[in-house]
């Protein structure tokens, strides 16, 4: 464990270097309009937080949520050229190269990239700006292990007859988290992916469509009788904040060595009259009163390095030193044949 | 027919217009363009043509009309001995239990399916010899869990009102209980049956939530499938190909029910004796079917929304008026956004379908089968097909609805009309054409007409319809999910499946509450609704 670096020191040692920049300036003639922000489901940031660009900027924003990250992403390209809103939120790395294939977005480079880890700005044209990440992994319910039986470590573990009937997964043709995971496991094993899904299975992993019924199914959380599923680094802190009764420190923990790295992204769309409130926002958004009211929100980690995590986060959220991760291209090009191999493998 | 037509034509032809126009507009600008729009985006012929030789496209469209048909045939068996309870007998509680019934209508997918699979470990069914989980029994009988309310409701206030006088002269002549079904009541039922049915089956043949969450990730429907094609895989030839297949076949079942439901329609006299006292026996036979087919769920739900980290209790239901971080209001006023969009809804629903209804019955030939055709299909369409159509086709003036507020409630509606057009539908048509004959005989206008004839006697079905229009609006969660929304308008399902998104008790503890206060306050909805009607049916007697 005292090689994985918690992300919150990265982040405090950046802030001691860096220091406050000053704010930029807003661009002329912008205030009074008013700009729409598309996003996912999942989407909601505090009261007062938009309210601040707006005083600031004298721009109004109004909100729409789509469906899911998928639906939206779909939705938005049925309406390339005529959006329904200025700019979107959310889509992310899985389904980033789709988007930048059917030419979305505007190009904006944003000066509040500096603040960014390059890691996560995944298109070199800046067409879209990575607003905040997070990891999917496996997490384990601490009871049902101890020294005899220690939790796994890493994705092989998963295979070893010990850990047999203990993992619940989700269908990575219907579930991101499960795309996710089979993502990792294609960048850790190469070709040697499908043998190594051919193991899960004589290990009796179970599948499931999407992540509820996993977690609140399967998972020991919520009843079930598996100790293993995969998940969110930071689902511990949501155990922890939302428990009843409330508990010293959560029930479940993360292996930080089954991870991949989803990175959210927001992008300027295509056709907006009002480019320049537009690209106002994406400034905002990886402003530090933006990016620190992201974590309790949305239960992801910001992007920017100037932003200070939440005391739940510090505490009991943990990033992999080094997730798996694979090129939105090489996901976009690839993901139809490796869900169609995987069903074939785990499925039939 | 034609007398009824001419004269009501004849009298108000501008009125007339207006109850054609109303349904016909709601239909072509929120449904036939958005699908046509949308499905000729993505259309090709080639596409088309290689699924058509795709083993696999067979074997889900093979699945998906069984599996439809199968739950259809189930619900009907499971539903007729409670739609005849609630027909023919008095006893008290029966506005109650025919209230509680519809409540599992709204239920959100996500919830049942977690209360299924709770019952199904109780009594040891996730695993072993008769292992339910996954399984297509599972599926079935989520899906009698669904829609026993449809046909508990259409074939019991159809049933309610036929003549009961013909089964007990068919007694004195002395054909037995049994014979007296088969032969005298069955064959009276067939267009209320057929109308049951053919919604049912729409239903199943659309179902998403239930096939994913408890028919377990190896099964598919075309449903399923255009989701994932349009969605997952940024395929929308696949997906359009898939959903013009989707959009044919139901095409083609409208056509037969409908001809159905027109040949075996007859007129006859309304009952208007006082219902018999229901026996002890029959009523507990009743209950304890309806219990195990859609009372074991909700209770399961009660009891998860009671319980809390330290031991039963409210506390759930006490912090549904906070707002959570995750959401951007208080499940209290995502509950309070559902009831007002149901309500606009089931307004536009009533309004829609009961002017359809009128055009159907007296309307020209043409008109009639148009109307009774058109507007079944948004039942039978696939939700990606319906949100994804909306969004390209209601882009530009003067149809700039998207980001609409009020596009969700439309949406509704488009799925409440049919069933007011079905529960309304066979009532007029069974209204006795010399009831009306001997009210104009008597001097009455054929305005005066229909309101003391025909809107008493299909106000009964017009508010079973209604009430039906409100469940579907407020459990929605299909087409609703595709369309942009403004997050302050977070309805009550949407609310439910955020929090259930983010691990926690406390949040499924709340997800739980929200669930229960969900199906009361439909409950009590549909009492509501209905209650009006029961007044209006005191009229019916007095005439």
């Amino acid at each position: 464990m005292k090689r994985l670096v918690s992300f919150f020191l990265l982040a405090g040692l950046t802030l001691v270097a860096c220091g406050e920049e000053a704010p930029q300036p807003a661009p002329e003639g912008i205030a009074g309009q008013s700009i729409t922000l598309l996003t996912h489901g999942s989407f909601w940031v505090s009261e007062g937080t938009l309210q601040a660009f707006t005083d600031e900027t004298g721009v109004q924003v109004e909100l729409l949520e789509g469906g899911d990250a998928g639906e939206m992403v779909a939705s938005a390209i049925l309406t390339a050229g005529n959006p329904v809103a200025d700019v979107l939120y959310g889509i992310d790395n899985t389904f980033l190269q789709r988007a930048l294939d059917a030419d979305l977005f505007e190009p904006y480079e944003s000066p509040a990239l500096s603040n960014v880890p390059s890691a996560l700005q995944l298109d070199g044209q800046h067409r879209v700006t990575p607003i905040d990440f997070g990891d999917v992994c496996v997490n384990y319910w601490g009871d049902r292990f101890d020294e005899t039986l220690p939790p796994p470590n890493s994705l092989n573990d998963l295979i070893d007859s010990r850990y047999a009937g203990q993992l619940v997964v989700q269908n990575p043709e219907t579930s991101s988290p499960g795309l996710a995971f089979l993502l990792a496991t294609i960048a850790e094993y190469g070709d040697g992916w499908e043998e190594y899904w051919a193991a899960l299975r004589r290990n009796e992993v179970a599948v499931t469509t999407g992540w509820e019924e996993a977690y609140y199914g399967q998972f020991v959380s919520g009843g079930g009788d598996r100790p293993l599923v995969v998940s969110y680094a930071s689902s511990p802190p949501a155990e922890f904040i939302y428990a009843d009764p409330p508990v010293e420190s959560p029930p479940t923990g993360v292996l930080l060595d089954t991870c991949f790295r989803q990175i959210e992204f927001a992008g300027v769309l295509k056709g907006t009259p009002y480019q320049a409130a537009a690209q106002a926002l994406i400034d905002f958004m990886l402003s530090d009163t933006f990016q620190e009211d992201i974590p309790l929100n949305m239960f992801v980690f910001p992007a920017s390095q100037t932003a200070t995590l939440p005391e739940a986060f510090v505490n009991f959220a943990r990033l992999a030193e080094d997730p798996y991760q694979l090129s939105p291209a090489d996901i976009e090009v690839h993901r139809n044949e490796w869900t169609e191999r995987w069903t074939q493998i785990v499925l039939r | 027919m034609d007398t009824d037509r001419l004269t009501l034509i004849k009298g108000h032809r501008l009125v007339w217009c207006g109850v054609v126009l109303v349904p016909a507009v709601f239909l072509g600008v929120f449904f036939l363009w958005p699908v046509v729009k949308v499905l000729s985006l993505g259309f090709t012929g080639r596409r088309l043509w290689e699924l058509l030789h795709d083993a696999v496209f067979w074997r889900v469209l093979w699945f998906t009309v069984w599996q439809a048909a199968a739950s259809t045939v189930l619900t009907l068996v499971l539903a007729l001995p409670g739609a005849h309870l609630l027909a023919r007998y008095q006893f008290r509680g029966r506005r109650l239990l025919r209230a509680l019934t519809t409540v599992p209508f709204v239920m959100p997918t996500v919830v049942v399916a977690g209360a299924f699979v709770a019952i199904f470990d109780r009594f040891g069914l996730n695993d072993g010899l008769f292992r339910m989980r996954h399984t297509v029994w599972a599926l079935l009988a989520a899906h009698v869990f669904f829609n026993l309310a449809i046909v508990l409701r259409v074939v019991g206030s159809y049933w309610e009102g036929l003549d009961s006088r013909v089964e007990e002269q068919a007694r004195l002549l002395g054909a037995g209980p049994g014979q007296v079904f088969r032969w005298v009541t069955l064959p009276r039922l067939a267009p209320a049956l057929a109308s049951a049915a053919s919604v049912v089956f729409l239903f199943c043949f659309t179902s998403f939530g239930v096939i994913l969450l408890l028919g377990g990730p190896t099964r598919a429907t075309l449903e399923t499938e255009i989701w994932r094609h349009a969605v997952w895989r940024g395929d929308m030839a696949s997906a359009s190909a898939l959903a013009v297949v989707q959009l044919v076949a139901v095409m083609a079942l409208v056509v037969v029910s409908n001809r159905l439901q027109r040949r075996r329609g007859g007129r006859e006299q309304t009952n208007l004796g006082p219902r018999p006292v229901a026996s002890w026996p029959l009523l507990g036979a009743n209950l304890g079917l309806l219990l195990g087919a859609i009372g074991l769920p909700m209770l399961v739900l009660v009891e998860r929304s009671l319980a809390t980290g330290h031991g039963y209790s409210l506390s759930n239901y006490g912090a549904l008026t906070e707002r959570v971080s995750l959401l951007p209001v208080s499940a209290a006023t995502a509950l309070v956004n559902s009831l007002l969009f149901a309500m606009v809804a089931t307004a536009l629903a009533v309004l829609v379908g009961g002017f359809a209804s009128l055009v159907v019955v007296y309307g020209r030939r043409g008109l009639s089968h148009f109307f009774d055709f058109g507007l079944m299909l948004p039942l039978g369409v696939s939700a990606v097909t319906l949100g994804f159509g909306m969004l390209v086709a209601l882009d530009a003036p003067p149809l700039d609805f998207r980001s609409w507020r009020w596009l969700v409630p439309v949406a509704h509606a488009l799925i409440g009309t049919p069933f007011v057009l079905r529960t309304v539908v066979p009532t007029l048509r069974r209204i006795d054409p010399r009831v009306r004959e001997a009210a104009m005989l008597l001097g009455a206008s054929p305005w005066q007409v229909g309101r003391l004839v025909d809107f008493p006697l299909a106000g009964r079905a017009l508010a079973v319809g209604a009430a039906f229009a409100f469940a579907v609006s407020v459990g929605e969660f299909g087409a609703t999910s595709f369309l942009p929304r403004h997050p302050d308008r977070l309805t009550a399902p949407l609310a439910l499946f955020r929090l259930l998104g983010t691990p926690g008790d406390v949040l499924r503890g709340q997800a739980m509450a929200l669930a229960v206060v969900l199906m009361v306050v439909t409950g009590l909805s549909v009492l509501v609704i209905e209650g009006r009607s029961s007044r209006q049916g005191v009229v019916r007697g007095d005439f």
